[in-house]
């Protein structure tokens, strides 16, 4: 498959991973819902397009994309949205955890900004195993506010870190605008650590992709950190609550506005439309086998809800009778 | 025989594992001159990139270790202040303890936090002399509070050693505390595992760091009067709830002293669990902190809130009495 059309089947498949689960909140089948990507594909696509399998990713509360992209199981991720035994987390962790160790995925997380010191600690890891292997820290607008992001970013660039800073800018922090939350500018932030810093188009997936591979590079070659700002509009709600909540925060003007580039679109007429219809069909498949799955999956026992609580096996005491996990 | 000090022994521990595995490593702030007297020599022997001092960013570096853990690393930190670990107990309680169950198992965070003075040194006043040992505790983060140089030494070993995260808190008050060991016989103490350092058969004690040593006092004191058997947990988390338990089965009287806050403290779990499931023949009684307690900064106020060791004697001397 070339670069181009590997670019799109990412995507594409993001894409329709994303509707099919927004259709499982609503039929009851994934609980607690999801934080939709769709509209920011091009993102995660462009970003690990970049990367080896070896390579490091954290990710965040809208991170099924990030999690895909980097190479996990669009089955077993489905399976673990979905809470069953066979997911990637084995139903320990759901949409805001998803985790594949083994692809360098050290999950989503539910903390904005929680990630970025998680990724650089890895890459020092890496660096101090003489491996070039570099890091990659997706988070979004609102996270360039908290401290501990600004405080990684001081550490990454004093000690020369193989850290990539991904800032995916959708213009809300859940409903706050950027206009309301960032003071300076959100490349400003790092180019005050001295970290080299782009702002890029996040609907187009060459373009992310450029920007990626430069900073890649960069952090293989020992050059330390680096930092991309990608815009993008975030195409559905903050989380699918919203479309219950039904909050107003977004014109009809602007969504419409927004939704009217879609990054799938843009990269997807790069390509010959067979090529493209062959894609979509091949999805289409996948996702269709990825929900049988998951709903075919054995649900996770209850009896072992405290499984892996620690790495070493220890069991705490009962709380109330329902597991059997008494240390006498 | 040699004489070793609490704070020697916390040293030559993590030089010890530093030297036995090349994943050890240690971050923390003022570390490379050893201003706390625990990775002193540290740098010179194992170098700045095992030996890593940080700038004044908490939050970040106790991420970052836990990053590095995720990677393979067994990081080691240390805290100069009880109170930092307020201000990281999203990065140790949200992050780090969580991993691995929310992954299903694929993660280990392998990284030991230590507080080299936690709770009062006196005149150290409100922001520096917590000892929120109970709060990890509480969330399940594994927790240790060694009282004796050759307990710091095993303990330390063994947080290092563990696969999940462990905070060890070194009480300021054990710092000074001296004993004659035999230097080869030191190794790793397991967690969970409790010890009687003097046996007794009227009341169980027991005593939580460095109040392990005030526990002994008292012990001495009514040697003639009460037959006291002093119990030091050595890790509240996971607690070795059957030496609690065989100890209460042959005094049938508790008193527990804990330097923490009385409102949902370590004290208060032990008297639950003693209550629910040992026979006590009297009711127990808990020497801790007031509710909400800030340490004042004159030195009276400071060990007015403080658990003293005459209260422990009052209290021992009472719940022997209502039984008689």
């Amino acid at each position: 498959m070339s670069e181009d059309a590997g670019l799109y089947r990412t995507m594409r498949l993001i894409r329709r991973f994303e509707e099919r689960s927004i259709e499982l909140v609503h039929a009851g089948e994934i609980v607690g819902g999801i934080h939709p990507y769709i509209g920011q594909e091009a993102i995660a696509a462009g970003v690990c397009a970049a990367l080896r399998e070896d390579d490091i990713i954290t990710s965040t509360h809208r991170g099924h994309g990030h999690v895909l992209a980097k190479g996990a199981d669009p089955v077993r991720m489905l399976a673990e949205l979905t809470g069953r035994a066979t997911g990637l987390n084995q139903g320990r962790g759901g949409s805001m955890h998803a985790a594949d160790f083994s692809k360098g995925i050290y999950g989503a997380n539910g903390i904005v900004g929680a990630g970025g010191a998680i990724a650089t600690g890895a890459a020092w890891a890496a660096v101090k195993e003489g491996s070039d292997r570099v890091a990659v820290s997706f988070f979004g607008d609102g996270a360039v506010s908290q401290g501990v992001l600004l405080e990684t970013f001081n550490l990454a660039a004093l000690w020369r870190l193989p850290v990539l800073f991904v800032c995916e800018n959708n213009g809300y922090a859940t409903t706050l605008t950027v206009a309301q939350s960032v003071a300076g500018s959100i490349t400003g932030r790092a180019e005050a650590f001295g970290i080299p810093a782009v702002s890029v188009d996040g609907a187009d997936a060459t373009a992310v992709l450029d920007a990626a591979r430069d900073a890649v590079a960069r952090g293989r070659a020992g050059g330390g950190p680096s930092f991309i700002e990608a815009t993008a509009y975030r195409f559905d709600a903050h989380h699918t609550w919203e479309h219950k909540a039904r909050v107003r925060y977004r014109s009809d003007e602007e969504v419409a506005a927004g939704r009217s580039r879609d990054p799938l679109d843009v990269h997807g007429s790069r390509l010959d439309a067979d090529v493209r219809a062959g894609i979509d069909a091949e999805v289409e498949a996948l996702i269709t086998e990825a929900v049988a799955y998951a709903l075919d999956s054995p649900h996770p026992d209850p009896a072992g809800a405290l499984d892996h609580l620690y790495a070493t096996g220890l069991r705490g005491r009962d709380g109330i009778g329902l597991l059997d996990t008494a240390v006498r | 025989m040699a004489r070793l000090s609490y704070l020697k022994a916390l040293q030559r521990a993590l030089s010890d594992e530093m030297g036995r595995d090349e994943a050890v490593c240690v971050l923390g702030e003022d570390i490379g001159v050893g201003v706390n007297n625990v990775t002193t020599g540290l740098l010179a022997k194992y170098g700045a990139q095992r030996v890593v001092d940080t700038p004044l960013s908490e939050q970040a570096f106790t991420s970052f270790a836990t990053g590095a853990a995720l990677a393979g690393l067994r990081p080691v930190i240390e805290f100069q202040i009880p109170s930092l670990l307020f201000l990281v107990f999203e990065q140790i309680a949200n992050q780090a303890h969580k991993f691995s169950l929310m992954t299903g198992g694929q993660a280990r965070v392998p990284v030991t936090y230590f507080v080299p003075g936690s709770g009062s040194r006196s005149g150290w006043a409100g922001q520096h002399s917590d000892h929120p040992y109970g709060l990890f505790a509480h969330v399940g983060v594994k927790t240790v509070v060694p009282a004796t140089p050759e307990d710091a030494y095993g303990l330390f070993l063994t947080a290092i050693r563990d696969d999940d995260p462990v905070v060890l808190f070194a009480p300021a008050g054990a710092l000074g505390v001296r004993a004659d060991v035999d230097m080869d016989a030191l190794g790793p103490v397991p967690l969970g595992v409790g010890r009687v350092h003097r046996e007794g058969t009227d009341v169980t004690v027991v005593a939580v760091g460095h109040l392990v040593q005030a526990a002994l006092a008292v012990a001495e004191q009514l040697a003639d009067q009460i037959s006291v058997e002093v119990f030091d947990p050595r890790t509240l988390h996971p607690f070795d709830w059957d030496g609690l338990a065989a100890s209460v089965a042959k005094t049938g009287r508790l008193v527990v002293i804990d330097d923490s806050n009385r409102m949902c403290g370590i004290a208060g779990e032990i008297l639950a669990t003693a209550a629910e499931q040992m026979r006590l023949t009297v009711p127990p009684k808990r020497v801790t902190r007031p509710d909400g307690a800030v340490l004042p900064f004159a030195r009276d106020l400071d060990l007015a809130v403080q658990p003293q060791q005459d209260q422990l004697l009052t209290a021992v001397q009472e719940v022997y009495k209502s039984s008689r």
